[in-house]
């Protein structure tokens, strides 16, 4: 293990922060023309399918695990169950197939 | 508004928890003591980096290249801030440095759907408690390793995927272009991972940057000939 090992987690630190903070403080002032604003406001629909898509497919080996979790989210949200509830209901899915299958 | 950020952190925190005990075994496995998986925790918060680290660390490799890695997997973090900064209050500067520190794939997730403005209160109830879950159970996950019984542990492994589903299925029912912008960057981030293997974080960004530009730029093309008729 390395002794410089809290230096490294400084430095992952860093790197991770200050991504995070430029746009809301050194560049918040910057007027985007409309269309770079449209952009901006894409980029919450845009990321949450990157991040649904493939990862919920592929966390088990057994692709039916994640299927299945992808169904029963889907189907609550759009039944109108609210994100606690779905997170809820998909968990509960799941542990009933773990456990039957 | 403190308080309405806390409540709406609650499904993060229950879907930090697994993840975190993981990642607290795992950094006891990989050989961190119970202090440096704290520390980890409460300095970089985030995730798939923490836990590529701990791989990385496993295999002997180099600070500079950890440091480097963690940059390329969390400078999807800028857009995502960038984001935020369309709807975020005019708050003092040194809150909103505080705040952006919370930035988290999930607390960006949760706050870009809210409706009207996020305030830096608000963010600050969302990422107390966000937070407040990932290191403490970082920590118990070290001190006591996987104490869940294995299948809950298991279907527990999607709730932050179902949280993600939960948030955009709503916006998917009132606006047609959102369906678009997800089905697009999803489908193009399955292309860059598994067919050009681009590391996770760039697929991440590029796959949203490409679809929220193309879609907007398809958006506009319409209204202009919807005009010219």
């Amino acid at each position: 293990m390395h002794n410089n090992l809290f230096l490294i987690i400084l430095g992952m630190g860093i790197v991770t922060y200050i991504p995070r903070m430029l746009p809301l403080t050194v560049f918040h002032r910057i007027h985007l023309p409309p269309f770079w604003r449209g952009v901006l406001r894409n980029v919450p629909y845009a990321t949450l399918g990157a991040l649904i898509v493939p990862g919920i497919f592929l966390i088990q080996d057994d692709p039916v695990f994640g299927i299945l979790g992808f169904v029963s989210a889907v189907i609550a949200a759009w039944l109108g169950a609210n994100v606690m509830g779905v997170v809820f209901i998909s968990v509960l899915v799941l542990t009933v197939y773990t456990m039957v299958s | 508004m403190f308080r309405d950020g806390v409540k709406s952190g609650v499904a993060i925190a229950i879907g930090y928890a697994p993840v975190a005990l993981t990642f607290g075994l795992l950094a006891k496995s990989t050989g961190l003591s119970l202090m440096d998986t704290t520390l980890m925790s409460m300095i970089v918060f985030a995730g798939a980096a923490q836990y590529i680290s701990l791989n990385l660390l496993s295999l002997g490799t180099g600070p500079f290249e950890i440091i480097l890695t963690t940059f390329i997997l969390n400078i999807r973090h800028f857009l995502m801030s960038a984001s935020l900064n369309e709807k975020a209050e005019h708050d003092a500067l040194w809150k909103k440095a505080l705040y952006a520190f919370g930035i988290t794939d999930e607390t960006f997730s949760v706050a870009a759907m809210k409706e009207g403005t996020i305030s830096a209160s608000y963010m600050f109830g969302l990422i107390f408690i966000s937070y407040s879950s990932w290191v403490v159970h970082s920590a118990i996950g070290h001190i006591v390793g996987g104490y869940l019984p294995e299948n809950v542990q298991v279907s527990l492994s999607v709730a932050l995927y179902a949280m993600f589903v939960g948030l955009l299925v709503p916006a998917v029912k009132t606006e047609r272009k959102a369906l678009w912008l997800a089905v697009c960057s999803g489908l193009m981030n399955c292309a860059l991972l598994l067919w050009l293997n681009v590391p996770k974080g760039w697929a991440i960004v590029i796959s949203t940057i490409v679809s929220a530009i193309c879609i907007q730029w398809i958006v506009e093309k319409r209204k202009e000939t919807e005009y010219a008729q």
